[in-house]
C-alpha cells in the first residue's frame, strides 16, 4: 500500500507539473517584499476556522494562523507528505501500538499581540476541536472521534492518545481549519472571540478587515519559519462575482485568485494576456453529489434513485462539462487516483451508472422506473446559487434525466437558504449537495455519506453501512480497507443509491505569471499560508508599469 | 317640371374604410405606435407558434453542437443554426422563440392581474372614501415608496424562484401604482350625478363600482396596463438575470443573457447579444406601443 500510495503521491505531483514554471526557481532567486493581491469569490462569514468551512475564509485568514502539522507546501499535491509547522523535526510515528502520538513543540514562537506559545495551547485548540462544550461547534469533531485524550506534559510536548489506531489521525490533524489558537485567548476570552477577532502565529499578522471590500495582512516579522513570508504583506480583495474577479485579474488589479476559474476563462486570460498569465491545473477533492429525499415519495423507493443514476452519462459529460465548467474527472466516492479508491474499469464494470453502454443503461433506467410505477416522473431538482459548478451541472442532469422520458424542473436558491432547506425544512425532492475536503483522506471523507454523519441530507437510515464504516475506521490492515471501501461504496452507489456522484471537480489557477512560488492542491483550502509566494517585481513592474 | 338632383357630395355617408387602410391609416398617424403594434403582435405569434416555428427543441443539449457560431449548420447533420448555440449546444434561435413565450406569460400575467386588482382597489377607495381611502391610500404610499425593482426583489427573497414567483413578485408591486392612479380619476366620477342617481335608487356598492364608476375610468386604466407590460417583461428579464427569476432549463431571455454575459461575453458574443437584443426589441416596443394607446385615450392629445 504504501508504495502504491507513493506512485499515486508521485502521479499527482507530476499531474500538477501542468504548472508552468511555479515554483521552479532556485531558493537564492527568491525575492523578498511587495504585496500580494489575491481575490476572494466570497465574503467572510466568521474568522474562526473551527467553525467554518469555506474558502472565503481560508483564503483571506489562513496566513495569520498556523497549524500543528501541515501539508507540505512544497509539494502540496501528495496526499501523504504532511511536515511539521509548529511541531519541530519530523511528523512524529505513533507508539502504543499506533495510538500514542507525540509531538516536540517549538519554542520562541509568539502570538500577534506578544503571547508566547506552549504546548498548553496546542492542547486548548485540540480540546476544543475534538470535545467542544455543549453550545460550542465544531465542524470537524467528527474527524477526531479516534482522539481519548490530549496532554501537554511540558511546555514543549504534546501528547496524543487515540481510543484506536487510526489512518486517518495524521491527515486530520494536518487540516488546514485547525488554527492554533491561544489557551488564554479561549479561558479569557471564550470560545466565540475568534469569530470576531484575530490573534495568530502565522507568517502574517492581522491588520484589517473592510466588510464586503477587503481584509490586509502584513509580514509577521517574527515568523519561525526562517526567511519566511518573502512578501511584506497581502490584500486579499472580496468579489462575489466571478467576471469581477476575471477583470481584476486580466486589469492588473488582482494577482491570483485560489478557488479556480472554468476553461473559458482560462483561455480568455490566456489569449488576452499571453505569457503574462500563468495557469495550475489539478484534480479536486471536490464533487457535486446527487442527494434524493428518502423522505420524500418516490424517493423512498430504490429503484428510483437506481434508475436516475442510471441515466446519467458520465462519461460524455466529463468530455464536454470539462469544456464549461470546473468538473471534470469520471469518479467513485473516494478522490480519483488514490490507491484505495476504485479505479474506472472497476466503476464501469461494478457500480451503475458508470457503463459506457448509456442507451442500455437508459433502457434500463426506464424498465426500473416502469416496475417502480413512475415512468413519467415529474419532480423538481433543488440547488445551490451558484454558478460554477452546481448550476451548469444541475442544467446537465436536467437535461440528462429529460433523456428518460422524466420531467424536471430546477428550483434554485442562495447558499443560506439552500442549506436551510437541506438541514431544517427537508421540503426537497432531489437536491444537489457538494462534498469539498480540504487533504485528500478518503477513509475520512466518505463518512459524508453515512447516515450519521450530519450532513448527509438524504435522510434514511441504513445499519449495514454504518457497520462497515465502523469496521473500515478500526482497521489497519491496508488490504482489507480497501476491501471495505469498496464494500461500503457497492452499498452507498449500488444497493441503496443513497446518494450518488456526478463528476469530481477541476481546478484551474490562472494568475500573473509575476506570481511565484505557489503551488496547486488537490483542494482549494490547501497550501493558503502564503509564505512560499514571492513577486518578481521586475516582470510585475514589466506588466503594470509603474 | 323635372325634380332637380337633390343629391348633394356633402350629404353622402363616408365610405367605410377597409381594415387595411385602417392599419394604413394608423402608420401614417402614428408610425411609431403602429411600429411597437407589430412588435407586440410578432410577440405573440413567436408565442403562440413556438412550436412550430422554432427548428429544435429549445431545453435539448447537443454537446456536439457547444458554442456554434451563428449560420453554422450542425455536426450531426440534423440542422441548421440562424443565431448559433449557447454552451450547452441549445439553439438560440429556438430558445428565443420559445423566451417569448415565459416573456408574454409573465408579462401579460402580470399586467394584466396587477392592473385589474390595482382598478378595483382604486376605484372602491374613491368610492368609499372616509377612514377606508386614508388606510389604503398609506398602505399604498408605503408599497410605493421602494422603487418598483427593489420591491420585486424583496418578494422574490421571501417566496422564492419560478416562474408563479416571479409573476407574484411582479404583480405586487403593480397594485398600489396603478390604484393611485385610477383612484385619482375615480374621485372625479364618484361625484356624477349618474353615480349620485344610482346609490339613489339603492344598486349596491359593488354594481356601482363595477358597471357605473369603472368603465369611466377605463382610459388610465388601460395606459396603466400597456405601460405595465413592458415594465414587467424587463423586470422578468432583470430577475431572471439576477438567477432570481425562472430557472434552467427553461427558455427566458433573461436567464439566456445571464448566462452568457459573464463567460461568453468575449469569446462566443452571440450567446449574450441576441437575447440581449430580444428584450430590447420587446421592451422597446410594448413602451411604444403603450405610449401609442395613451395618445389615443387622451381627448387632448387626440383632437391634435
Amino acid at each position: 500500500m504504501k508504495s502504491r500510495l507513493t506512485r499515486f503521491a508521485a502521479s499527482v505531483a507530476l499531474g500538477s507539473a501542468l504548472v508552468v514554471g511555479a515554483g521552479s526557481m532556485p531558493a537564492s532567486a527568491q525575492e523578498q517584499g511587495g504585496e500580494l493581491r489575491l481575490v476572494v469569490g466570497s465574503d467572510i462569514p466568521s474568522y474562526d476556522g473551527h467553525i467554518e468551512s469555506t474558502f472565503g475564509m481560508i483564503h483571506p485568514i489562513r496566513p495569520f494562523y498556523s497549524l500543528l502539522i501541515r501539508v507540505n507546501p512544497d509539494n502540496p499535491s501528495s496526499p501523504t507528505d504532511f511536515v511539521c509547522d509548529l511541531c519541530v523535526g519530523e511528523v512524529p510515528k505513533p507508539t502504543n501500538d499506533g495510538k500514542t502520538y507525540t509531538f516536540k513543540i517549538r519554542k520562541g514562537v509568539t502570538f500577534q499581540d506578544g503571547q508566547e506559545l506552549t504546548s498548553a495551547d496546542i492542547k486548548a485548540t485540540f480540546d476544543k476541536l475534538a470535545f467542544p462544550p455543549d453550545g460550542i461547534a465544531s465542524n470537524r469533531k467528527a474527524y477526531f472521534a479516534m482522539i481519548d485524550s490530549v496532554e501537554a506534559p511540558d511546555p514543549e510536548t504534546v501528547v496524543f492518545n487515540l481510543k484506536f489506531p487510526s489512518g486517518t489521525f495524521i491527515p486530520s490533524i494536518a487540516m488546514p481549519f485547525n488554527f492554533i489558537y491561544s489557551k488564554n485567548d479561549l479561558d479569557e476570552r471564550g470560545y466565540t472571540w475568534h469569530q470576531t477577532n484575530v490573534n495568530g502565529t502565522g507568517p502574517f499578522h492581522f491588520v484589517e478587515h473592510v466588510q464586503g471590500s477587503h481584509v490586509t495582512g502584513k509580514k509577521n516579522p517574527n515568523y519561525y519559519h526562517e526567511g519566511k513570508p518573502y512578501l511584506d504583506g497581502y490584500t486579499s480583495l472580496i468579489a462575489p462575482k466571478m467576471s469581477v474577479r476575471l477583470q481584476a485579474i486580466r486589469g492588473g488589479q488582482a494577482d491570483i485568485e485560489f478557488r479556480g476559474f472554468p476553461p473559458k476563462a482560462r483561455d480568455d486570460l490566456k489569449e488576452a494576456l499571453g505569457d503574462q498569465i500563468e495557469v495550475q491545473e489539478s484534480d479536486w477533492n471536490c464533487v457535486l453529489i446527487v442527494t434524493p429525499n428518502h423522505e420524500a415519495k418516490p424517493f423512498d423507493d430504490p429503484r428510483v434513485r437506481q434508475a436516475l443514476s442510471l441515466s446519467i452519462d458520465r462519461h460524455q459529460g466529463s468530455e464536454y462539462l470539462s469544456k464549461i465548467a470546473i468538473v471534470k474527472t469520471v469518479g467513485g466516492i473516494g478522490f480519483p487516483g488514490h490507491p484505495i479508491s476504485s479505479s474506472p474499469e472497476y466503476l464501469e464494470k461494478n457500480i451503475i451508472g458508470y457503463s459506457k453502454d448509456i442507451e442500455a443503461s437508459r433502457e434500463k433506467a426506464k424498465a426500473l422506473l416502469k416496475e417502480a410505477g413512475h415512468e413519467n416522473l415529474k419532480f423538481t431538482l433543488h440547488n445551490r446559487g451558484v454558478d460554477q459548478p452546481y448550476k451548469v451541472v444541475g442544467t446537465w442532469l436536467i437535461d440528462q434525466w429529460r433523456r428518460i422520458g422524466l420531467d424536471v424542473e430546477q428550483w434554485v436558491q442562495p447558499s443560506t437558504p439552500f442549506y436551510a432547506t437541506l438541514r431544517t425544512q427537508k421540503n426537497f425532492e432531489v437536491s444537489l449537495d457538494f462534498n469539498c475536503q480540504a487533504v485528500v483522506n478518503p477513509i475520512a471523507d466518505i463518512s459524508k455519506f453515512l447516515p450519521s454523519s450530519g450532513a448527509n441530507y438524504s435522510y434514511f437510515e441504513d445499519a449495514e453501512l454504518e457497520s462497515i464504516y465502523a469496521e473500515l475506521l478500526a482497521t489497519g490492515d491496508e488490504g482489507k480497507q480497501r476491501e471495505l471501501f469498496a464494500q461500503f461504496e457497492k452499498r452507498v452507489l449500488n444497493d441503496l443509491a443513497s446518494q450518488f456522484i456526478t463528476l469530481w471537480w477541476y481546478k484551474i489557477n490562472p494568475y500573473r505569471s509575476y506570481v511565484k512560488g505557489w503551488k496547486i492542491a488537490p483542494s482549494h483550502y490547501l497550501n493558503q499560508s502564503l509564505e512560499n509566494i514571492w513577486i518578481d517585481s521586475a516582470e510585475r513592474k514589466k506588466q503594470l508599469g509603474g | 317640371m323635372t325634380t332637380p338632383d337633390i343629391s348633394i357630395e356633402s350629404d353622402r355617408l363616408p365610405q367605410r374604410k377597409s381594415v387595411l387602410q385602417h392599419i394604413g391609416s394608423l402608420a401614417r398617424k402614428q408610425p411609431l405606435g403602429f411600429a411597437g403594434g407589430l412588435v407586440v403582435l410578432a410577440m405573440v405569434f413567436m408565442a403562440v407558434f413556438a412550436p412550430w416555428l422554432a427548428p429544435f427543441d429549445p431545453e435539448q443539449a447537443n454537446f456536439a453542437d457547444m458554442l456554434v457560431p451563428p449560420g453554422s449548420t450542425s455536426e450531426m447533420g440534423e440542422g441548421f443554426f440562424l443565431l448559433g448555440t449557447d454552451q450547452f449546444g441549445r439553439d438560440l434561435f429556438s430558445r428565443i422563440i420559445y423566451g417569448a413565450r415565459t416573456a408574454l406569460l409573465v408579462g401579460f400575467t402580470a399586467a394584466i392581474i396587477g392592473s385589474c386588482a390595482g382598478l378595483a382597489l382604486g376605484v372602491a377607495s374613491a368610492y368609499f372614501g372616509g377612514y377606508f381611502d386614508l388606510i389604503l391610500q398609506r398602505i399604498i404610499d408605503v408599497f410605493m415608496a421602494f422603487p418598483l425593482i427593489i420591491m420585486a426583489l424583496a418578494i422574490v427573497a421571501i417566496f422564492g424562484t419560478g416562474t408563479e414567483k416571479v409573476i407574484m413578485a411582479i404583480t405586487i408591486p403593480f397594485i398600489p401604482r396603478c390604484a393611485r392612479v385610477v383612484r385619482s380619476s375615480a374621485l372625479a366620477v364618484r361625484e356624477m350625478p349618474y353615480v349620485d342617481a344610482a346609490r339613489s335608487i339603492g344598486y349596491s356598492s359593488a354594481r356601482i363600482i363595477f358597471r357605473h364608476i369603472a368603465p369611466n375610468v377605463v382610459a388610465p386604466f388601460l395606459i396603466m396596463l400597456t405601460a405595465f407590460l413592458g415594465e414587467a417583461i424587463l423586470l422578468e428579464a432583470s430577475l431572471s438575470y439576477l438567477g432570481l427569476g425562472v430557472q434552467e432549463p427553461t427558455p427566458a431571455w433573461g436567464l439566456m443573457l445571464q448566462g452568457g454575459a459573464e463567460e461568453y461575453a468575449e469569446s462566443a458574443i452571440w450567446v449574450p447579444i441576441f437575447p440581449g437584443l430580444a428584450i430590447t426589441i420587446a421592451v422597446f416596443g410594448f413602451n411604444l406601443f403603450g405610449d401609442a394607446v395613451r395618445d389615443a385615450l387622451d381627448p387632448r392629445l387626440r383632437s391634435q
